[in-house]
């Protein structure tokens, strides 16, 4: 972007509209809304405290336990169903319903099975994550060509080396996107799970700040949660592009 | 390869002959008739090609040979032992080269060998011996995207020669190669194919080329495929390429097989 013939860079728009909030802040228009400093300040007062600490520890537990298992079983179903026509005809159904269901209602059912405590917030990420990293290893998988396939048959590949030396190679690209497209949705379910939950982590936080009124606690809390969001996203899509330069010579 | 070959009950193995075609005949599920009751022998140690026009099942009959597609009916033997799917005594070399993006030269030069759990030191060792006989040396480090297609497919060659395959079976390897690149490849597979005493079953849709490498070609009709001739071209092997290119014998062939393609022309 260039403005009266300087480069800015395209994150300079954060600060207009971070302007344009310590405004509306220092007017006093809204309640809901404080000025942006004092937010900051807030956030730096926060963040140390013991409880914030903990909410973020066990939101990180959550969110890597919740995401490796994610992972883990949705990559070797992805590509399962990309490769055998009977486990696509017999699953996709389910991921299709699931991948855009309105799953936070689904959470308390889970709490009413799992409790109040960390395995529901792990498995509301799991749900929340599983599909669309399901989707896209399977769309990946769809696209590996054909003589690539019969490469690895001819050469003698059992299923297990198809699978790990080629398969899952071959459809990174898109295993990748999806793992980015699932960590998004992770976010979601991890703060949602605790949010319904509403006794642990940042849901506790939460509950504690709105009830109290504590606008300026909210917005440092949300500041956080984005940031942190917005840096996963960053770093996956970073790792997308480093392995592009074979998406197209597949 | 094992030493023990146990023969199908009433087979006759007449002597030199590699891989033997039987009565084999494939329809594709909707009912598309490619190859009809083809029978065919592959003498041991000799290039023979298919030939034939677009769409008329060669690279059908090569992928049954491979493993790669079941036959509707009739069978394939390899060295007397029935095919039932791929085996080790069979190579494969891919008209889109097949080959990892992922990985160099070196690692899908060997990706046969890794396969088979072959230890790397060894298997490294075999692939850049194999490397150096494609002409590639010093291009081991290198990612297939970085090569022209001409070189991509030496490295298909490499990866099937590495294997230590008898019988090494070419679909149109040259038919995503640039003409010029083409030309040289030819010369060098000649070369290479002498120093290799394997089966070589080529398939093309280039009259020339067939002539120029084979040492037997076979023209199949259009689809369903049947055999409509085999050609035997009596070319002197001790001359250069570009004497061969000129030499009666050659350039017979060369229209022998035109006259009998010509027809399914429209």
């Amino acid at each position: 972007m260039e403005v009266f013939g300087r480069k800015i860079p395209m994150s300079a728009s954060l600060i207009v509209w971070a302007v344009l909030w310590e405004i509306v802040g220092q007017l006093d228009l809204v309640s809901l809304i404080p000025p942006l400093s004092n937010v900051v300040m807030r956030l730096a007062e926060i963040v140390p405290t013991e409880t914030f600490i903990d909410a973020l520890a066990l939101t990180a537990r959550s969110f890597a336990a919740g995401t490796g298992i994610a992972i883990l079983a949705g990559v070797p179903i992805g590509v399962l169903m990309g490769r055998s026509e009977i486990a696509d005809r017999l699953l996709l159904p389910w991921v299709n319903v699931f991948v855009s269901a309105p799953l936070t209602a689904l959470v308390p059912i889970i709490m009413a099975l799992f409790g109040f405590g960390e395995t529901t917030i792990i498995l509301t990420v799991v749900l929340f994550a599983l599909w669309i990293i399901i989707l896209d290893a399977r769309a990946g998988t769809r696209s590996i060509s054909n003589s690539l396939v019969e490469m690895a048959q001819s050469y003698g590949a059992s299923y297990w080396q198809a699978f790990s030396k080629v398969y899952v190679w071959a459809a990174l690209p898109e295993i990748l996107a999806g793992i980015r497209l699932g960590m998004v949705r992770a976010i979601k379910g991890v703060i949602i799970g605790q949010l319904i939950v509403s006794v642990v982590g940042f849901g506790y936080l939460f509950e504690i700040y709105q009830s109290n009124f504590l606008m300026e606690h909210l917005w440092a809390l949300l500041l956080v949660l984005f940031a942190l969001a917005f840096l996963i996203d960053g770093v996956f899509g970073y790792m997308e592009k480093r392995v592009e330069y074979y998406a197209a010579s597949r | 390869m094992t030493a023990t070959v146990v023969h199908a009950p009433g087979f006759q193995r007449s002597l030199g002959t590699m891989v033997s075609v039987r009565s084999v005949s494939k329809v594709y599920p909707g009912g598309v008739e490619a190859l009809n009751e083809i029978s065919l022998d592959f003498p041991k140690g000799q290039l023979t090609t298919l030939l034939g026009p677009s769409g008329c099942g060669k690279t059908t009959l090569l992928k049954i040979i491979a493993g790669l597609l079941p036959a509707t009916s009739g069978e394939v033997m390899v060295d007397g032992m029935r095919v039932e799917g791929p085996g080790p005594e069979r190579a494969f070399v891919f008209q889109d080269f097949a080959l990892l993006p992922w990985a160099t030269v070196l690692r899908n030069v060997a990706f046969g060998l890794e396969l088979r759990g072959v230890p790397v030191a060894e298997r490294e060792s075999i692939a850049e011996h194999y490397i150096g006989q494609v002409g590639l040396k010093g291009f081991e480090k290198h990612y297939p995207h970085a090569l022209s297609g001409g070189m991509r497919q030496r490295v298909g060659l490499a990866r099937a020669l590495a294997v230590k395959a008898e019988v090494v079976l070419m679909d149109e390897p040259f038919s995503a190669v640039d003409e010029q690149t083409r030309r040289k490849f030819q010369e060098d597979m000649l070369e290479l194919i002498k120093n290799e005493q394997k089966t070589f079953i080529f398939v093309t849709h280039s009259i020339e080329e067939a002539v120029y490498v084979s040492n037997r070609i076979i023209l199949l009709s259009r689809r369903p495929s049947r055999v409509m001739r085999i050609i035997e071209p009596d070319m002197p092997r001790g001359i250069t390429p570009d004497q061969i290119r000129r030499h009666p014998a050659y350039l017979d062939a060369v229209e022998m097989i035109w006259q009998a393609l010509k027809q399914y022309l429209d």
